[in-house]
């Protein structure tokens, strides 16, 4: 009797559509959302990520579509980032279906809203998601916002330390050198952060051979999250939790 | 019929579609005549305990519970909805809860709080939730649960730094700490034990 380390599928979606390198054979339509989470949900994965990178407004409602439709027909929890400004767009994915909200941008921009939801809904909804690369700052891993490309100059481990007790129940942590190389996660900045913080912590960015994962729960994460290496198939859900399995830790399968 | 007790708590629609997919129709609501009168009540809760008590209470959910169990017609709290059955829970200031098990909510004595994601339930031969279930995994999200065994009851447990009580059925009164709703498969399954029992 243990907790399962979790498995979870990233879907980059805007206007309620899954956008940006899903590449699955025999799919007639990859684009779609339910589609895609049912395929996941089928194969073993923990949870499901939906990050929301629609550019206006319109899009964005439309994503609350898509996690109602999603919800309907799959059911395992799932979480939704990008884009929440204020409680009202908290409420607004939860009552489609969400059942954890990612936050970055915005409370950076204003630490307060991590209280004003935490206090509304709990802390166990609220998914800190952390985008951090290296840099000058005390820790040597600097806050950055818009997907990595603007620097905020916060020491991303003095904001995990303020926005954990303001209340958040898990710490997605993303690493902006390793996002998108393949070439494994940010094994360092995952031991150093689980040092500093009692949440869950979920490894994001550069899994791409099946020891990153293991690997990453080595250095103290709780949850792994991947897109593309799911997306292009490079492997199974099934085969991730195999190798973690073989290498001691416990899987739901 | 089946009511998913609105009392502004909980992801009500999960709940709703999970008794869909087993082929369990349900209605959401607040209004006392209809929780009073549906075959079987299902109590949500979400957040804090304190607050999940007072905005009980606020609804009317108290009365509504309170009566049901004392007219023995099956209910089934979960999560947040579990724990309020109990005498009381200690999350932030304390909170009195409904009493109908004895017994406090106290925080999980585990290095990593809150307890996410899924793990394995050892219920007893006696259970009914658990049927065809034994040992198998749901989704938690939660810091605080009860951690003594409810008399007269068939008690399933979980461990997570400590064990600490995952389900109890006592007569018409059921409860969860994990969301069945949200545990695919063998989640559906224990919904479809319960709601077979109506």
């Amino acid at each position: 009797m243990t907790l399962s380390k979790r498995v979870i599928p990233c879907l980059d979606v805007a206007g309620g559509r899954v956008v940006k390198g899903v590449n699955f054979q025999n799919l007639v339509d990859a684009g779609d959302p339910v589609e895609l989470a049912k395929i996941y949900g089928n194969a073993g994965a923990d949870e499901l990520t939906f990050l929301d990178i629609s550019a206006s407004t319109e899009e964005r409602s439309t994503t609350l579509d898509m996690v109602s439709r999603t919800a309907e027909q799959v059911f395992i929890p799932l979480t939704v980032g990008g884009g929440i400004r204020e409680v009202a767009d908290v409420d607004r994915l939860l009552r489609a279906g969400a059942d954890k909200v990612g936050v970055n941008t915005a409370a950076i921009a204003r630490p307060a809203l991590i209280n004003e939801i935490a206090d509304r809904f709990g802390d166990q909804v609220l998914v800190l998601s952390v985008d951090a690369r290296r840099g000058s700052t005390a820790s040597g891993f600097e806050v950055t916002t818009h997907g990595g490309r603007t620097g905020t100059g916060i020491d991303a481990f003095t904001w995990i330390e303020e926005a954990t007790k303001r209340g958040v129940g898990e710490i997605l942590l993303n690493s902006m050198d390793a996002d998108g190389t393949r070439a494994g996660y940010d094994i360092d900045m995952i031991r150093k952060v689980r040092e500093i913080t009692s949440v869950p912590l979920i490894a994001s960015g550069g899994a791409g051979a099946l020891e990153d994962f293991s690997q990453a729960l080595a250095a103290g994460a709780d949850a792994l999250l991947a897109a593309s290496v799911f997306h292009f198939q490079t492997f199974t859900i099934s085969q991730v939790k195999e190798d973690l399995a073989r290498h001691g830790y416990p899987v739901r399968r | 019929m089946i009511a998913i007790l609105d009392y502004g708590s909980g992801n009500l629609r999960s709940a709703q579609r999970a008794f869909a997919l087993t082929g369990h129709e349900t209605i959401v609501t607040s209004d006392p005549n209809i929780c009073l009168a549906s075959e079987g009540l299902v109590v949500p809760g979400v957040g804090a305990y304190g607050a999940c008590m007072e905005q009980l209470i606020a609804a009317g959910g108290r009365a509504i519970i309170d009566a049901r169990v004392a007219a023995q017609k099956p209910m089934i709290g979960i999560c947040v909805g579990m724990q309020i059955l109990f005498t009381n829970g200690t999350e932030k200031d304390g909170h009195d809860g409904l009493g109908i098990f004895a017994g406090e909510v106290n925080q999980i004595n585990a290095p990593i709080l809150p307890h996410i994601g899924w793990n394995n339930v050892h219920s007893e031969p006696s259970s009914i939730l658990f049927q065809g279930l034994q040992d198998e995994s749901f989704y938690f999200v939660h810091s605080f649960a009860a951690k003594s065994a409810v008399a007269d009851a068939s008690n399933s447990w979980c461990t997570y730094g400590e064990e600490f009580l995952s389900a109890v059925e006592r007569g018409p009164v059921s409860a969860v700490q994990f969301h069945p709703e949200k545990s695919g498969a063998v989640g559906a399954r224990l919904i479809s034990n319960w709601a077979e029992t109506l």
